[in-house]
């Protein structure tokens, strides 16, 4: 599956393929683009937030869109694409088939999400990534509401065709010598995440449809001013957005999967659990939507339902802690570049996880709910967890894509730096909400403990900042000038631990 | 798979679905007893527009950005909307309630010792959703002659 970096094809060969690893090339430039540009717009967010009053932002609004646009991208543009890109590479190597099973399909669904990316980023709105009615109805300013709309529906139609991809791919075009309980469980990830998708996103696209028709005036689903009810808008929203966060976080688990054996030397000590807990995933992510929503009225019944359905997905994430820690125990660990961003993603997943428990505890919640605590809660999944797994994850596919192979220094800087920038931003993230201060502030009353958190976390976002940089020169350097790497083995860990990537599928 | 016993991971899952058990009980027990209003609750009707507070108390006073109570009573908040989703929030006193158009939303709490508190809206709602704070005043009682 190496790319034919050294021997050059024109680019609109790779734009017009419809080839799995040309499409995933694709998808890995744009998501990593869109981290460059969403990370971007965090920085100005943190560094406007280094001091009570007015920045660098001039007003309040333009510091709504930023947060917006910021959420939006790296949500839909950068994780789930990325996300997309490893299955295009690994899924058909995977299950032993030639492409994707819908090859065409496959190239629309990648090229549905650039204009979704334009439609996001000129229209720049400013109702936060939920967009939640009536302020998206009667309030939100102008066309960039709209365009974000009709953005987010591309995108949605697009993880739908990119699910039923993978779905076909995985069931309908395995080797027929293989069983399901060995395909890897990199694919089984995508196999479970694909199936949540198809039956959550509906749901939004849905909700979408009928908020565009509110704001054109012509219907009130959701504008009480109508007799419309906002509420149904936040059901709707995180019926398919909360297990969308599984959607993102099952895909990430299937990476570590790949990476911590092969740099422990050792088999995984459970595929079968692995497997177990993938699906026991799928399931109980669709019982714990309303938790989002305690505090909007809802019954003491309604809430201890949603408590009880949140909590059970512990178990079942614990499942995944435990089989990579017993993939390590004993093992010859290798702290190369990709094991050090799995390893460090495990930890901020696993304090992400101990944070969500106490949101799910009904009383705790209240001291939570839209402070900043939430903030740091989530951020520690999308970006401690998931996109830790994700930038380990491109770090280990990086000699087989280009051929060559990274600065192994410059790649622990890396990592050291994010993952010291993600402790001193996400924690303290979590003390400001106890402290009381709202999400999405522009600008926040002078009171010392509030000034001393942000300035902790502002720093940590500056460190993270720094280590980007510092990822980019590594990668635009080492992909066209970087040494040659051995791809049967390219990390020196001996023996045949690259058991996908031994496989080519030739461009047909 | 197979090559060795699985039961540490079912151990291991058995002592996490316990704890779960055990949060779960405590916070539906605590939740319980939280939500549970005194009879003899004063009513505030708490009302949220961008980009201020207004409230109504029992006897028809109204008060704009500021809240007035008395330490030693207990005050049920009746908390609505007049255009977009805020959220009522008095950090101190864990008082956190949505405010929602169309919907009456009740939370209560009884302020304990003479102080100020900041109100503040936790719920993004546009423009100057950053400075819609208010004050809670807490008086003490006024001994009965």
């Amino acid at each position: 599956m190496v790319l034919e970096l050294q021997k050059p094809r024109p680019i609109w060969q790779i734009m017009f393929s419809t080839h799995h690893t040309d499409i995933g090339l694709l998808y890995l430039i744009t998501s990593i683009a869109f981290l460059f540009l969403g990370g971007a717009l965090a920085l100005g967010i943190r560094a406007e937030l280094f001091l009570p009053g007015s920045q660098i932002i001039a007003d309040s609004m333009t510091f709504n869109r930023m947060f917006t646009v910021h959420g939006t991208t790296l949500i839909f543009l950068f994780i789930l694409p990325f996300a997309s890109a490893v299955g295009n590479y690994l899924v058909p190597i995977m299950v032993r088939y030639k492409d994707m099973a819908y090859p065409k399909l496959n190239a629309i669904a990648f090229w549905m999400i650039p204009p979704a990316g334009a439609l996001i980023w000129l229209g720049f709105a400013d109702f936060t990534w939920y967009a939640t009615p009536p302020y998206s109805i009667i309030s939100a300013p102008g066309p960039a509401a709209d365009m974000w709309i009709f953005g987010l529906k591309i995108l949605g139609i697009s993880s739908i065709l990119g699910a039923i991809n993978f779905i076909v791919t995985i069931l309908k075009c395995k080797h027929p010598d293989m069983s399901m309980g060995q395909i890897p469980l990199l694919a089984w990830s995508f196999l479970t995440s694909s199936l949540i998708i198809l039956v959550a996103i509906p749901t939004f696209a849905a909700a979408l449809l009928m908020l565009l028709t509110d704001r054109l005036g012509i219907s009130g689903f959701f504008n009480p001013a109508m007799g419309g009810d906002p509420i149904a808008y936040q059901h709707l929203f995180w019926f398919t957005f909360h297990p969308e966060v599984y959607v993102m976080v099952i895909p990430a688990i299937g990476m570590m999967y790949e990476i911590i054996p092969r740099f422990s030397r050792k088999p995984i000590f459970s595929h079968s659990s692995g497997i177990f807990a993938f699906v026991l995933l799928s399931m109980v992510s669709f019982s714990s939507w309303a938790h989002h929503m305690y505090a909007t009225g809802m019954s003491f019944t309604e809430k201890t339902v949603f408590m009880i359905g949140t909590l059970a997905a512990v178990p079942a994430s614990a499942m995944h802690v435990f089989n990579f820690i017993a993939t390590m125990w004993n093992g010859r660990i290798k702290f190369a570049t990709p094991m050090m961003w799995a390893v460090g993603g495990i930890a901020l997943f696993f304090s992400a996880g101990a944070g969500g428990v106490v949101n799910a505890a009904m009383p705790l919640d209240f001291q939570t709910h839209d402070s900043y605590w939430v903030v740091g809660h989530f951020h520690l999944f999308v970006m401690g967890t998931i996109a830790f797994g994700s930038i380990g994850f491109f770090y280990y596919i990086f000699p087989y894509v280009t051929g060559r192979m990274y600065n192994e220094k410059m790649g622990q800087v890396h990592f050291v730096l994010s993952f010291v920038g993600a402790v001193l931003v996400f924690f303290t993230q979590h003390v400001l909400g106890l402290y009381g201060m709202p999400r999405r502030i522009y600008d926040y009353p002078p009171i010392p403990e509030w000034i001393t958190m942000n300035q902790i976390a502002s720093v940590g976002a500056m460190i993270i900042g720094v280590s980007m940089v510092i990822f980019l020169i590594n990668m635009i350097y080492s992909s066209g000038k970087g040494k040659l790497a051995d791809t049967d083995d390219p990390f020196n860990l001996g023996g045949k631990y690259y058991y996908p990537f031994e496989a080519k599928n030739p461009h047909h | 798979m197979g090559h060795h016993s699985n039961w540490p991971e079912w151990v291991y899952v058995g002592v996490v679905t316990a704890l779960m058990v055990w949060v779960g009980a405590e916070a539906w027990n605590a939740e319980r007893l939280v939500e549970h209003i005194p009879a003899d609750a004063e009513i505030i009707k708490v009302t949220g527009q961008q980009w201020f507070w207004s409230f109504e108390h029992e006897d028809g006073t109204k008060e704009i950005g500021e809240l007035h109570v008395k330490v030693g009573k207990a005050y049920k908040l009746e908390v609505t909307s007049k255009d977009v989703n805020h959220s009522f929030n008095i950090h101190d006193y864990v008082v956190l309630m949505d405010a929602i158009p169309g919907r009456v939303n009740t939370v209560w709490f009884a302020p304990t010792e003479a102080g100020e508190h900041d109100i503040q809206c936790r719920e993004y709602c546009g423009l100057i959703h950053y400075n819609m704070r208010g004050k809670l005043i807490v008086e003490e009682a006024e001994p009965s002659s």
